[in-house]
């Protein structure tokens, strides 16, 4: 037998139930990836819309974002909004604490969650032009003939469509989103990952720390897909009750948030 | 000579895909409720044509001008043809009706909704107005009962009626009509055709891409056959179908016939 034993009295006193600490580490990962896959949804639509804009510039500017943000690690852009906007701008652009109006908000959750949200908006850019894609050229003829203009033909017509398509991948981004919020413990965050490290380093138990803190990731994924599972129904039942009279498919689907009444 | 003489006043239209020049030069005048069909064989460029009255193709070469605004472009104030911008261009489009052979209706608005977008979008009439109008179009293409339908529960020959209805809800000057009936069941073909009956006896203006025989000699006003990018020749339903002059009509029709 080799001399290493698993503590199971740290690793259930972490768990269960998580203290004050950690539940508000928790509460810190699944906000910032909230934020910042919101932000990167509404990113990705900018820069896909962007991108079949009949001015070059604008298709030109989307292409190197995604370029750009696609093409280097997430954790160096993380440093690079962090650190890098002191060096350019002459000032500290996230200093430790900022007041806004009636909340304070640390400086290195809000640059985390900027760097998030930038990053997860280059991907998503990719995922809904894929939508729009896959939406027949025919709706937006359809659109065109009865007067719509290119973009109430877009939001009216071809987005609803393509958010059906959007939706799966989707899912996917936000479970990669809860994830790697924990590459923020680089700039100090206390997110779960954080938080772990943390325990770790004044206990010196980093096997049940980490396989604690693993157990709290899987928490969060699993908790999404039941919530994943349960939109994609209601995507599919709108098929299956297409005759059912009531509010539309959109509106059914995704309420005010694109083109209801 | 009234105000509008033609409806549509197509010269010498030329349309190229890459290095295939599709319409060599297609000339066609349509006056106020007259109603056209054209016919041909698939690759004639009949389609293509259609596709330039409503500028969902932009023409190379030509001019067409539709209840008198000439169709992609404008003039400005120095009197030179500029391209006309979309947002005229769509209120251009409002228009002109257009029904397309895959009826292209919006699979997550129900019939009623697919009716009164534009009519609301793009007129800005109020819902109550716009509804009302639906519902007596549903009523004239007899669909009433599937006013909250969505279009997938629909057959094909419902769908198209809702497209028409679609359109007419815009209260066009023209119809266009894409072989609309060609992605039908046989069993359904009838009652779309009875709805382009009706409204070609209630003076509606209509040019009709279709291989629809029957429909076109009893219904149209002129018949128009188009053959490699041109219109080799048209005449009245009673000429084009008992004397066809031309060889490629001649071979054609008796193809089809």
């Amino acid at each position: 037998m080799i001399g290493i034993t698993f503590d199971w009295k740290v690793f259930f006193d972490y768990l269960l139930p998580p203290d004050r600490l950690t539940r508000s580490a928790l509460y810190l990962t699944l906000g910032i990836s909230i934020v910042a896959q919101f932000f990167g949804v509404v990113f990705g639509l900018v820069s896909a819309l962007m991108q079949r804009s009949k001015y070059r510039v604008l298709r030109f500017a989307s292409g190197v974002y995604v370029w750009f943000f696609r093409g280097t690690p997430v954790i160096v852009q993380i440093f690079f909004i962090y650190f890098g906007a002191n060096l350019f701008l002459g000032y500290d652009l996230f200093p430790r604490t900022l007041h806004l109006l009636f909340i304070s908000i640390d400086g290195a959750v809000l640059a985390g969650a900027v760097a998030l949200s930038i990053n997860e908006g280059a991907y998503m850019s990719e995922i809904v032009r894929a939508g729009i894609t896959a939406v027949d050229g025919g709706q937006m003829e359809a659109a065109k003939t009865v007067g719509l203009t290119q973009s109430q033909a877009m939001r009216r017509i071809v987005l609803p469509q393509a958010a059906r398509v959007i939706m799966p991948p989707l899912g996917n981004e936000f479970n990669n989103m809860l994830k790697t919020t924990s590459l923020l413990a680089f700039i100090s965050v206390r997110e779960l990952f954080q938080d772990a490290e943390i325990r770790y380093s004044s206990s010196f138990k980093p096997v049940e720390y980490f396989s604690g803190v693993a157990v709290l990731y899987l928490f969060l994924t699993t908790l999404w897909s039941f919530v994943q599972r349960a939109i994609e129904r209601k995507f599919s039942e709108s098929d299956r009750d297409a005759t059912v009279e009531g509010p539309g498919w959109t509106r059914r689907n995704f309420g005010r948030l694109v083109g209801g009444h | 000579m009234s105000l509008q003489q033609y409806i549509v006043d197509a010269q010498d239209v030329h349309k190229r895909f890459g290095r295939v020049e599709v319409l060599k030069g297609v000339t066609l005048q349509v006056k106020p409720q007259e109603v056209v069909c054209i016919i041909g064989a698939s690759g004639s460029g009949k389609t293509t044509f259609l596709r330039t009255l409503n500028a969902l193709e932009t023409i190379d070469q030509g001019t067409i001008v539709v209840n008198g605004h000439r169709v992609g472009w404008t003039q400005d104030k120095n009197g030179s043809w500029v391209k006309l911008k979309e947002r005229a261009m769509a209120e251009i489009r409002s228009e002109i009706g257009f029904v397309f052979q895959r009826f292209n209706l919006w699979p997550h608005m129900t019939a009623l909704e697919n009716i009164i977008e534009a009519p609301t979008r793009v007129r800005g009439q109020s819902k109550d107005e716009a509804i009302a109008t639906a519902e007596e179009l549903l009523r004239r293409v007899k669909l009433s009962d599937k006013r909250d339908v969505y279009p997938g529960r629909l057959s094909g020959g419902q769908q198209q009626r809702v497209a028409i209805a679609r359109s007419l809800a815009m209260k066009p000057a023209l119809m266009l009509f894409d072989e609309p009936t060609s992605a039908l069941d046989p069993e359904t073909i009838g009652e779309v055709l009875d709805v382009m009956k009706e409204l070609a006896l209630g003076g509606m203006t209509m040019v009709c891409v279709t291989h629809e025989m029957g429909f076109a000699r009893e219904v149209s006003d002129r018949v128009v056959m188009m053959d490699g990018g041109v219109i080799i020749e048209e005449g009245t339903p009673e000429h084009f179908f008992s004397n066809p002059t031309h060889e490629r009509t001649k071979q054609f029709l008796s193809k089809i016939l």
